[in-house]
Parts: C-alpha cells; sequence; structure tokens
C-alpha cells in the first residue's frame, strides 16, 4: 500500500444488510422425455408378463395354492429350509469369526491352520460336500472320543487290541440326515464368512487398535469392543447375500439326503402330480417370500451398525438439530 | 519419570531413531520438535511399547518398558503385563482415534471400565467430570462423527486422562485441526501442565513449547541435534539446523 491516495474504487463484493428476501427462483426443469420412452417400454414388458401369468394354463394357479403350496409335507419343508439356513448360518458366522480371527493373529501355527481350512472349504463345491457329509459314515463306523492313536500306542508297547475310549456315536446315526447337511452347508459357509469378517476388520482404521492398545486394553477386548463393532457395518451387507445365497443353497441337501426341506417337497408333489412348472413357480414364490423377510431384517440390523456414522444416524441427528437449533444446542453437524 | 537410554529404532533398513537419550523429571512438560520424518513421533510411540525398539532402555516411573531384566538378560512381557504399563501412560493422537462407535461419555469410559476401575456408575461420574473437565459437559452423548475436530481431540485427551496416567503423550494434537480450533485444544494441555502432569509433547506450536514447555528437544535424522530450556533454544539456537527449522516455523 502507498501514501498515495487512491480514487474510490467500487468494491467488487458489496456487503448489504439482508433486509429483503429475493423471490424463489422459479425455474422450469430440465425434461427428460428417455424416461418416459422407458417406462412405457417397460410397462409393455411387464403387462405381457403379467397376462402369460395369468392366461397361461401350465401354471395352474389355482392347484399351486390349494393343493401343493400350503399342503402339510411343504410347510414342514419349509420349517426344516428356515431351520437349516439359521442353524448353518449361525455355526458358519461363529466359526467365521473364529476363523478370521485366527487369519487376522500373529501366531503362525493359528494363521496356517485357518488359511488352510478356508483353502479347502472354498475349494469343494456344496453340493459335493452334501454328498460327501452324507456318506461319511461309510469312512467311520463309529465316532469315539479318546486317546488319539490308542491301539498304535498299544501295539508299540506290545499290547494287542489296547482302547483307551470314552464314549462314541454310531456314524450312521449321527451323521445322517439333518445333521450332515447343516454340517456341510455350516462348513463351507465359515470359509466365506471368515473372508468377510477378515475383509471387515482390515477396513477398520489402524489408529482404532493403535488408540485401544495405547489405552491397555487387551488384544481380545480390542477385537470385541473396538474392531469388531467397527468391522460390522462391512461385514453385515455380505453376510446378508450369504444368508439369502444359504436360503437357496439349502436345496443342495436333498443330495445328503434329506427330504425335509421346501425344494424336495414341492419337486415331490410336482413329480406325483405331473405338474413340474406349477411347483416351481411355487417354490421362487417361497424364496422369495423367505428373502424379502430377510432384507427387512438386514436393513434393521444395518441401521444398528450404523451407529455413529451412516446415513440414518445423520438423519436423525439432523431432525434433532432442527429441534435444538432453536436452543442453541447445535452444535457442529 | 521418563528416561530414555540410547534409544535406537529402525524400520526394515531405515534406521529413525539412532541413540536417544531423554530425561524427562515429573511434572515437566517436554516438547518435542523438528521436520516430519525426523523420528518425532517414533520416539513417542516407543514410550508406550506401541513400537518395539532395537537397542537402548526406556523407563517410565522406574519401569523398564516391555521387557524385564533378569540378570543381563532381557525377557519380553506378555501382552497383559504390557498393557498394565501402557495404563499409567495416556497417549493422544494427530487423527485423534476415537472410538467412531461410542458417544463421547462410552469413549471415555471404555478402558476404566474394561480395567474393572470401579462399579459402572463410579467411573459414569468420573467420565462426565473429565468432559465438563475438557469444556464437553453439553456432548456427553453425542458420537464423535458430529463433534468438531477441536472437540473431538479434547473427548481424545479426556478420554486419556480417564485411566489416571502418570505420563501424557501427544503426538501433534493440533496437527489436524483447522487453525482456529487448536486454541481450545492447547488450553486443556496447558491447564493440564498447570495441574503438574508431566508431558510429552510432539508439536509444530513454537508458541506453545515457549509458553508451557520446561525442556525444548530439536530432533533431525533420528537424533537429538539440541536441547535446552525452549525459550533459550527458540531466541538464540546454537545448531544450524535448528535455526533453519525455527526460521520456517516461527
Amino acid at each position: 500500500m502507498t501514501d498515495q491516495p487512491t480514487t474510490e474504487r467500487p468494491s467488487t463484493v458489496s456487503v448489504r444488510p439482508n433486509t429483503q428476501a429475493p423471490a424463489p427462483i422459479k425455474a422450469v426443469p430440465v425434461r427428460h422425455p428417455g424416461r418416459w420412452v422407458t417406462v412405457a417400454v417397460l410397462a409393455v414388458l411387464a403387462a405381457q408378463f403379467a397376462h402369460m401369468l395369468v392366461t397361461n394354463k401350465f401354471i395352474e394357479w389355482r392347484w399351486l395354492f390349494e393343493n401343493a403350496m400350503f399342503t402339510k409335507p411343504v410347510l414342514t419343508g419349509l420349517r426344516g429350509t428356515i431351520l437349516l439356513t439359521i442353524s448353518s448360518m449361525v455355526l458358519g458366522v461363529a466359526l467365521g469369526v473364529g476363523l478370521a480371527i485366527m487369519r487376522l493373529s500373529p501366531n503362525p501355527v493359528l494363521k496356517l491352520t485357518a488359511w488352510s481350512y478356508i483353502w479347502f472349504f472354498r475349494a469343494v463345491p456344496r453340493l459335493v460336500l452334501c454328498v460327501l457329509f452324507g456318506n461319511l459314515g461309510i469312512l467311520w463306523n463309529r465316532l469315539e472320543f479318546g486317546l488319539p492313536f490308542d491301539r498304535q500306542i498299544g501295539a508299540l508297547f506290545g499290547v494287542d487290541n489296547f482302547e483307551l475310549r470314552l464314549f462314541g456315536f454310531d456314524a450312521r446315526d449321527l451323521l445322517s440326515g439333518f445333521l450332515a447337511g447343516m454340517l456341510a452347508l455350516a462348513l463351507s459357509e465359515a470359509a466365506y464368512m471368515a473372508e468377510i469378517v477378515r475383509a471387515g476388520m482390515e477396513s477398520v482404521d489402524a489408529g482404532q487398535s493403535e488408540a485401544a492398545q495405547a489405552l491397555g486394553l487387551s488384544r481380545g477386548q480390542t477385537l470385541r469392543r473396538v474392531m469388531l463393532p467397527q468391522a460390522m457395518r462391512v461385514i453385515v451387507p455380505p453376510t446378508g447375500n450369504e444368508t439369502i445365497a444359504m436360503i437357496k443353497d439349502t436345496s443342495l441337501v436333498a443330495a445328503v439326503p434329506i427330504s425335509a426341506e421346501a425344494y424336495y417337497q414341492l419337486r415331490a408333489i410336482g413329480a406325483a402330480a405331473f405338474k413340474v412348472v406349477p411347483v416351481l413357480v411355487g417354490a421362487c414364490l417361497w424364496y422369495l417370500a423367505l428373502c424379502s423377510v430377510l432384507m427387512v431384517i438386514q436393513y434393521y440390523i444395518e441401521r444398528h451398525f450404523s451407529k455413529g456414522y451412516g446415513r440414518a444416524e445423520h438423519a436423525k441427528l439432523r431432525l434433532r438439530g432442527m429441534a435444538a437449533e432453536a436452543g442453541g444446542g447445535g452444535g457442529v453437524v | 519419570m521418563v528416561r530414555l537410554e540410547n534409544v535406537h529404532k529402525s524400520f526394515g533398513r531405515l534406521e529413525v531413531l539412532k541413540g536417544i537419550d531423554v530425561e524427562v523429571a515429573a511434572g515437566e512438560v517436554c516438547v518435542v520438535v523438528g521436520p516430519s520424518g525426523s523420528g518425532k513421533s517414533t520416539l513417542l510411540r516407543c514410550v508406550n511399547h506401541l513400537e518395539k525398539i532395537n537397542a537402548g532402555r526406556i523407563w517410565v516411573d522406574g519401569e523398564l518398558i516391555g521387557y524385564r531384566q533378569r540378570g543381563d538378560k532381557l525377557h519380553e512381557l506378555r501382552d497383559k503385563e504390557v498393557a498394565a504399563q501402557r495404563r499409567a501412560i495416556g497417549m493422544v493422537f494427530q487423527r485423534f482415534n476415537l472410538f467412531p462407535h461410542m458417544t463421547a461419555l462410552e469413549n471415555v469410559m471404555e478402558a476404566p471400565v474394561r480395567a474393572k476401575r470401579g462399579t459402572k456408575a463410579e467411573i459414569r461420574e468420573v467420565a462426565v467430570a473429565l468432559l465438563s473437565r475438557v469444556g464437553l459437559a453439553d456432548k456427553v452423548d453425542t458420537y464423535p462423527g458430529q463433534l468438531s475436530g477441536g472437540q473431538q481431540q479434547r473427548v481424545a485427551i479426556a478420554r486419556a486422562l480417564a485411566m489416571r496416567p502418570k505420563l501424557m503423550l501427544f503426538d501433534e494434537p493440533t496437527s489436524a485441526l483447522d487453525p482456529e480450533l487448536v486454541g481450545e485444544v492447547l488450553d486443556v494441555m496447558k491447564d493440564l501442565a498447570a495441574e503438574g502432569m508431566t508431558m510429552i509433547v510432539v508439536t509444530h506450536e513454537i508458541g506453545f513449547a515457549r509458553e508451557v514447555g520446561d525442556h525444548l528437544i530439536f530432533m533431525d535424522g533420528g537424533v537429538v541435534v539440541e536441547a535446552g530450556r525452549p525459550r533459550e533454544v527458540i531466541a538464540a539456537p546454537r545448531h544450524d539446523r535448528t535455526r533453519a527449522f525455527l526460521a520456517k516455523v516461527l
């Protein structure tokens, strides 16, 4: 700045007390003719499909609803499907979390064990697993718990037929039907869940576990209280996917074989009545219904774990903020 | 209170600390300054064993950090013992590192609750008192995501204080803050220093160093280049590197 008197120049920014609000903007919105064309095309296609559903006589709605979908075997089968989904998912998620923690542990033995498990169970198709578990009884007649390699140890000391066994089951009792199917699905699921959980844990900022350590939390506490709750935001959506996939994969246990399952029962009815297509439509409807329920549940779980961030929380806070703003308790949102 | 003796630390082939000797007496505020990459943050992280040192010894309150000496052999401490040592040392991070899924109060309560430092009600009372001490009594039930940077950092300080540490470590506590929010965090730290807390502060706030620091350390290239009383070092640095650095930040 110089001392030389300058001529008054108009400032480019005028600070004017905002006494009068300007008229609100009323602009013509951008038109989207493409959208209307698309809607028309889709509407025609949907109408054609609906027309087919109603008029095609091979679907036989009346027979489907009266003689198939709500018959006792199908409903029992449906219960089996739901039970199988829940139990194999619960076991799969629990095992998966364990495996993920093992994979992330500094202990090389645990790491390799988890890696091998995931390697094996991701490689083998579920259908093959189901058949295999249904036939495990051929490998072992009985499952017994006791001293491992007892016979070999006995032979080493010159004792024939030395056996040290505490209790056992007949493998055929244990590993036939429901349990075999559930194990096949759950063990396979655990491998996928382990990867999902691991990805979730790795998505948590490294500063979080550091802060927890600096506070003197133990490794377990850090995992349980700090890492997992934050990883859940990343874990829940793919787990929802997995659950939905699991509902459908329960139809694979027909290969174990298990018959207490919806798809098997519907097929059986269809085969007996020579009505193949209607029962397939019925199966679609039941799976649709189950998955819809799941999606609602997933929405609420996701909302629970977005505590502290996420859109839902922001929306809630904004509502609260609007009320608080007048009182001056708003703060930075 | 804190004694570092010939501390060395390498990450792979990169030697970050090349023999550091520092002593901080109880109640003293030691300010560590230096260009980025000089090893000051690493030094701080070694003090609570977030980083394992390669050579040398660190004592906090007479306790060897991370190891137990038996004869002339060092034994690594178990995770539990390390955790116990860390409870006596509070740490404040540049990026706050608050737990985003917990409210401000839950953040402060977490460590004492897990360490079973009393009933939940008692801990809650202490936590509320700490939050009001850092001026956030009205933000108790707010999640970190809804707080400003300065407020988050003050919650982080309250969280570190909840374990009643004997030593507080500050790792560039104001570097991630908007300029107008720096003051509120420094004020809390000044109060803390005035109350006699032993503190090691890595910072670029030369004003804070001059006003609050009892001791200033200038680090560059993994060594302590210059140390002394903050006023003297800042007013009349003896070393060229110190002079060059101070000329840039002042």
